[in-house]
């Protein structure tokens, strides 16, 4: 393109100008999408941090069997801002960022399909996090009653003012939410109505299938969580009663609303990490994507029974057994689409020419951990044994092996294979190998000891408990410190790799995929001309061209 | 495929198989002793699912292992594996194989479900009336219906335990070996959760309303009862005992609490909570712990 964008000049030919290309971009109210997409990662992963440190303080008063390092409220206050912090300011905006980026890219688009609604969305995030992070200062501290917030321990109110914690937490989350529909609006309609010529559906790579998967189930199901959370709300501060039982309220009502959202949102956070490793496998291994159809369409197959399965997080709610068997079945259904995918990222590596760079080595290890996760998923899933594990720590390792072991790790692999593209310079593999290694054996000597406790009785949340559990807390508390060493090798990596790293090629990985026909960082307006597309995203092996234009696409 | 992949694939599975039998063994000494009649039969289940857990976990696991180790090439290396996109029978077939299985663990599950039922109806559900019922080898020696009934009173942050027929009231809950019994549990203030890991029994309880929960402990002992809902401030330590005891000393028990007045039961959160000195980093304002309540028996430790 013949204008490139000079510092502090606006070039009126662009559709939307940029006002700096340095540094400073990331802090203005950029409509670029692939600004916003670093803008959402570098922010998320601020929170990261923030969350990673509460949980350090958690595990530290575990350490021990007596409440004998923090106050019983602070300890508290910890769990439910350290899963909020992870939930709502890590996961699900690093996702969004990751999503920024690539997808616009990867369907030939030059921009998402309302840029200001993106930068809007985007600028949310700071606003409820800061918020969210202001209760600390409040006479009562932050809010208390854990990220489900179950009335009424969250109606509770022992201070005279109406804004505590909990106040600003559902605010916080409410806010949360319209950034996610505003988000979620973007990008369904951005995959419906931008792609390039040529780029049909079974053309577009995986991960765009799982993001678009994953934003329709926002589209669905988070209105369900922004209403109960505004009834809570009402309930909180203007002392209505819908969940409030001394006044005729249900608290199981809230449950559901909270429920039905939430249980689905787990797939929309590792959907697109499905999508990650269906991109990096067949990289690595130099081999298309075992079975791509299926793959790509029993992403939606798991959006369509996500959205059947919340009470499984209630059997003990006093659910009746009809229910209960319901969702039993239903629960257990997701195995078999995930197992699809499972199979198939494992055949897709059978036979390969494995590189083990690290982004390989991540979702090589995700993948492992996920599996465990799934089993312990399909054990909870089964209402008897759910019975006795549900709310002990048997919960807290599954998430985990599925929030950090495959959600976190996933998101890691994809931040090293994509780096070269973000920032145009290559990432030090000496120190991501170093990241994979330190979070591998953390995430286990974390997550693993939780599996005995909760078998054994330990409760999730308790801030004490019986001597009987020391041994497994122990090991888990040093997992969690080695855990929180690893992200020490990341952070000099992705500073010291942008300042100073190698200058990257435009396509590194010899990857097929649109994103890699583009310069290394990505011109504004991404294509000169846009893209067609004449053949699927993994031809690996082949040597069919992907585009017709190749020659094209950047700037020259 | 030649011999020699049919018996590597043959001793694969043969060890995955041991393995598989092995962890399901094992699977039952990571639970709490077996104190109720349906906490066997839950162990039976887990042992199963953890046996078929280890076969897939085991098999991945194995074949990614392998694949690393056998098929990585140098960076240099920039050669493409073989252009492979799909294969439909495999397909099918690792469809159908978790499908059926998936069936198969969902029906196992709901027949330990129903033979609970049988055992200690679970609240609300009622299963024994259901058709298709199976009753279980357990169940010939023990009691068909119910015979104690015990009032359960969960607080902010405290138990009791209230006997109707005798009218003792009790911090710890006091049950007959190998009877049938019925809790009709009832909360003042928020959701808390009746908990006894070696039961492996769990039901939320909720505020202003009561919720019955039936079960049959089989294990003369001292159990421990937790709060299994996040209840607030002192949720930890809101704790009781469950003393299961052969009926004759039961009766005893009852009739020696009935002679004792009533007097306020040692509560750890009242203590805690008029602490100051506990009061660390933090020490925000808290609901205050609603006042012990008052019981004819006092815990035993
Ligand atoms: C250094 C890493 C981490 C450690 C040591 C850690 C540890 C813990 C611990 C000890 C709890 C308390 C469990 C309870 O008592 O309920 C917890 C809860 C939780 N964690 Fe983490 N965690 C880590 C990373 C993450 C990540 C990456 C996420 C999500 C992306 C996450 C999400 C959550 C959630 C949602 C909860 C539930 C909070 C609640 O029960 O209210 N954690 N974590
Ligand atoms: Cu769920
Ligand atoms: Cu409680």
């Amino acid at each position: 393109m013949t204008n490139v964008p000079v510092e502090g000049i606006a070039i009126p030919e662009v559709a939307h100008p940029e006002p700096q290309n340095n540094w400073r971009k990331y802090f203005s109210f950029s409509t670029d999408h692939k600004v916003i997409g670093i803008q959402y990662l570098v922010t998320s992963f601020v929170f990261f941090l923030i969350g990673g440190l509460l949980s350090m303080v958690i595990r530290a008063e575990l350490i021990t069997p007596q409440a004998d390092l923090i106050d019983r409220t602070l300890y508290n206050s910890m769990f439910t801002m350290h899963g909020t912090i992870m939930i709502f300011l890590w996961i699900f905006p690093s996702l969004v960022g990751l999503a920024n980026y690539l997808v616009p890219l990867m369907i030939g688009a030059r921009d998402m399909a309302f840029p200001r609604l993106n930068a809007a969305a985007f600028w949310m995030v700071p606003v409820f996090g800061i918020l969210l992070m202001t209760s600390y200062f409040l006479p009562a501290g932050t809010a208390q009653a854990g990220w489900w917030s179950y009335p009424p321990v969250s109606t509770q109110n022992p201070t005279d003012s109406v804004i505590t914690g909990e106040f600003v937490w559902i605010l916080a989350v409410a806010i949360s939410g319209v950034s996610s529909i505003m988000g979620a609006v973007n990008f369904v309609t951005t995959i419906v109505r931008m792609r390039a010529p040529g780029m049909t559906f079974f053309r577009m790579p995986v991960y765009v299938w799982t993001v678009f998967s994953a934003q329709i189930i926002q589209l669905a199901a988070l209105p369900a969580l922004t209403a109960g959370a505004i009834m809570l709300l009402f309930d909180v501060a203007a002392g209505t009663a819908f969940f409030n039982p001394d006044k005729g309220g249900n608290p199981v009502l809230f449950q559901h609303f909270f429920w039905f959202y939430s249980h689905p949102a787990v797939y929309v956070m590792v959907l697109p990490i499905f999508g990650v490793f269906s991109e990096i496998f067949p990289v690595y291994s130099r081999k298309p994507l075992f079975g791509y159809r299926v793959v790509a369409v029993s992403s939606l197959l798991i959006t369509t029974v996500s959205v059947l399965v919340w009470v499984h997080h209630m059997y003990a709610s006093g659910t009746p057994g009809w229910m209960r068997m319901l969702f039993m079945a239903t629960t257990m259904l997701v195995a078999v689409p995930t197992g699809i995918k499972v199979f198939a990222w494992v055949a897709t590596i059978w036979k390969g020419k494995l590189r083990l760079n690290t982004p390989m080595l991540f979702c090589l290890g995700a993948l492992i951990m996920f599996v465990f996760a799934g089993i312990t998923g399909v054990m909870l899933a089964s209402v008897p044994i759910d019975i006795h594990v549900n709310n002990t720590y048997f919960v807290v390792g599954h998430f985990h092996y599925i929030v950090y072991g495959t959600i976190t790790m996933g998101m890691f692999a994809a931040i090293y294979h994509w780096f070269p593209k973000m920032t145009g310079r290559m990432y030090y593999e000496g120190l991501g190998k170093l990241h994979f290694a330190l979070a591998f054996i953390g995430v286990n000597l974390n997550f693993f000891p939780m599996h005995p406790l909760g078998l054994q009785g330990m409760l999730r949340r308790v801030s004490s408990y019986e001597p009987e559990y020391a041994f497994w807390n122990v090991v888990a508390s040093i997992g969690a410190f080695l855990l929180g060493m690893s992200t020490i090798p990341f952070i000099l990596n992705m500073v010291g790799a942008w300042v100073q790293g190698k200058p990257a090629p435009d396509n590194p990985w010899r990857a097929i995929g649109l994103e890699w026909l583009v310069s290394s960082p990505p011109p504004v307006e991404n294509f000169e001309e846009l893209p067609v597309v004449v053949s699927g995203p993994y031809g690996y092996g082949k040597s069919d061209p992907l585009v017709e234009n190749a020659a094209a696409l950047k700037e020259g | 495929m030649n011999l020699k992949t049919i018996v590597g694939i043959g001793v694969y599975v043969a060890v995955l198989i041991a393995a598989s039998i092995w962890v399901g063994q094992q699977a039952y000494g990571w639970l709490p002793p077996q104190a109720s009649a349906e906490s066997m039969l839950i162990d039976d289940l887990f042992s199963l699912f953890s046996a078929i857990g280890t076969f897939i976990l085991l098999g991945i696991t194995g074949l990614v292992l392998y694949t690393v180790f056998t098929q990585s090439v140098s960076r240099f290396d920039t050669s493409d594996g073989p252009h492979m996109e799909g294969n439909v029978k495999l397909e099918i077939f690792w469809t159908a194989v978790p499908l059926l299985l998936v069936f198969f663990l969902a029906a196992y599950s709901y027949q330990t479900y129903q033979q609970m039922a049988v055992r200690g109806p679970m609240d609300l559900v009622h299963l024994h009336h259901m058709p298709g019922t199976t009753p279980t080898a357990y169940a010939a020696d023990l009691e068909p219906e119910p015979v104690e009934e015990v009032e359960v009173y969960a607080k902010q942050w405290a138990w009791s335990f209230r006997y109707p027929d005798t009218g003792v009231v009790s911090a710890d809950l006091h049950l007959p070996v190998n009877k049938r019994v019925r809790l009709l549990m009832t909360a003042d203030d928020v959701i808390h959760g009746f908990y006894v890991p070696a039961f492996r029994l769990k039901q939320d309880i909720l505020p202003k309303r009561t919720t019955e929960f039936e079960f049959t402990p089989v294990r003369e002992g001292i159990y421990r009862l937790n709060d299994s809902q996040f209840s607030g401030t002192y949720f930890a330590i809101m704790t009781a005992n469950v003393v299961v005891e052969s009926p004759d000393s039961y009766r005893q028990w009852l009739a020696r609490a009935a002679a004792q007045p009533a007097v306020p039961a040692e509560n750890p959160a009242y203590s805690e909570y008029t602490n100051k000195r506990l009061k660390r980093f933090g020490g925000w304002k808290t609901i205050a712990p609603a006042p012990p309540p008052l019981v004819n028996a006092l815990a035993e430790r």
